[in-house]
């Protein structure tokens, strides 16, 4: 179907390659359900619990005393924003789940503040998803999911659970918030996943 | 966080321009005319596409500034759209689409920010700049079920002359279960003392206190949304019921 809107040109602000419907911000927006949750490091925690129940915690300072990796990728938002070379710091999920006992298919990421999203495991391994607490140099500020969040660059950037707390793995796969709201369960960007069925 | 789960394949549907209003210098509503429209809540908001001569496209989502049924709205639905400055979706949506002409939209999207007439409890709307148009169609849905539930918009702007559905949020106004007030940040009409943005005091006298169990809907630009948000959540409100729409 080509409809054309009469008088229309665009503006292409184009050059960089960017997934089916998204356009270059330089901003960074703010997309959240409710109000910002301001957690203090003293009183973070992550926990990962497995399809057995097993849990395993780390406190701000053990995730601190984690080796971390400089992280610069591009992000795109389903709102329809990109920005590209964002640069964070973090722990990848590999060195977090490296001693996790578990032969899951799914994971559950939980948030400070009662926001979820599902994942693949499988998307959360290999160098592709880091628990980030610094961007661009600086501690990572409440607006954009300080302390810390899950950073899954390859996904939609609602993947990315701002105030992460925790993931519960799980061999069938459950919907987040997001999910359950008419969004896809997925969310590949240059797959145009954006809403259920894409 | 219950919700209605909406778990179906959206198509693009071609919706024809039945008719165009401007609302301020900068905003405009466009009605437009879906053959097969599936309904949709009061806060959801849809994508629309534009298509250029040789292909090129664009999308942008907007907020749905009707409720469905709605007796002002028959078998239409209404955007309204706030033109951004150096945008690209905006400008053509406010300035250059007439009446006739056709429209890609796809929708409706989102299950979080919405308000049904079965909700509990009071509703507090809290507006900034075109973040009143899903609120608008909350008023709208509100009216249109003939709803009791107490509704308060507090909506914040410029000047009076940015006041998007300035006859409409009038009409509204008359019944006894709906209150609005503005809050004007630059200018304020001859006779309105108070010019400045919303803060604690204006929360405290204006908006439902957290003993009335009220589920708020805020909606604007970051920085407003932010700071409401705040201030709800430091006058004792539950995080849980205040629901937030930010405009990036």
């Amino acid at each position: 179907m080509d409809v054309v809107s009469p008088g229309f040109s665009g503006r292409r602000r184009g050059g960089a390659d960017l997934p089916p419907g998204q356009y270059l911000t330089h901003e960074f927006p703010v997309l959240s359900a409710g109000p910002t949750p301001h957690i203090l490091t003293d009183h973070w925690e992550f926990t990962v619990t497995t399809e057995s129940g097993e849990k395993y915690k780390w406190d701000w300072a053990a995730l601190m005393a984690l080796p971390a990796e400089e992280i610069t990728k591009d992000i795109h938002c389903v709102t329809r924003w990109s920005k590209l070379q964002t640069t964070w710091k973090g722990v990848s999920l590999d060195t977090l789940l490296a001693d996790v006992e578990t032969g899951a298919d799914f994971a559950m990421a939980h948030s400070y503040g009662g926001y979820t999203t599902n994942l693949p495991l499988d998307d959360l391994l290999d160098g592709q998803s880091w628990i980030a607490y610094e961007y661009d140099g600086e501690p990572l500020d409440p607006e954009h999911g300080g302390p810390a969040r899950l950073l899954v660059p390859h996904l939609y950037f609602w993947k990315s659970a701002k105030w992460v707390r925790g993931l519960v793995l799980s061999d069938t796969e459950d919907l987040g918030f997001w999910e359950t709201a008419g969004y896809h369960e997925y969310g590949d960007p240059w797959k145009e996943q954006r809403y259920a069925g894409d | 966080m219950e919700r209605t789960a909406l778990r179906r394949r959206l198509m693009w549907q071609v919706a024809t321009v039945a008719d165009v209003r401007r609302e301020t210098d900068t905003a405009r509503t466009i009605v437009l005319d879906v053959p097969d429209w599936p309904g949709h809540l009061a806060g959801q908001h849809l994508d629309v596409r534009l298509t250029a001569e040789d292909g090129y496209r664009a999308s942008r989502s907007y907020s749905i500034a009707s409720a469905w049924p709605g007796s002002d709205t028959g078998s239409t639905i209404e955007l309204t759209v706030e033109q951004v400055p150096d945008g690209e979706v905006s400008p053509y949506l406010v300035d250059v689409l007439k009446v006739g002409d056709p429209l890609e939209i796809r929708g409706p999207v989102g299950g979080w920010f919405v308000w049904t007439p079965d909700q509990d409890g009071p509703v507090q709307l809290i507006g900034g700049g075109s973040g009143v148009v899903p609120l608008r169609a909350m008023l709208r849905a509100h009216a249109a079920a003939g709803s009791t539930t107490p509704v308060r918009l507090l909506y914040s702007v410029r000047r009076p002359e940015s006041v998007i559905y300035v006859s409409d949020l009038k009409e509204l106004a008359t019944s006894d279960d709906v209150d609005v007030r503005l809050v004007y940040t630059r200018e304020a009409p001859a006779g309105e003392p108070r010019v400045g943005r919303i803060d604690a005091d204006v929360i405290e006298r204006h908006a439902f206190g957290p003993e009335a169990g009220a589920t708020t809907y805020v909606c604007g630009p970051t920085p407003f949304v932010e700071t409401v948000a705040d201030l709800l959540v430091a006058a004792g409100h539950d995080p849980a019921h205040v629901r937030t729409e930010r405009f990036g």
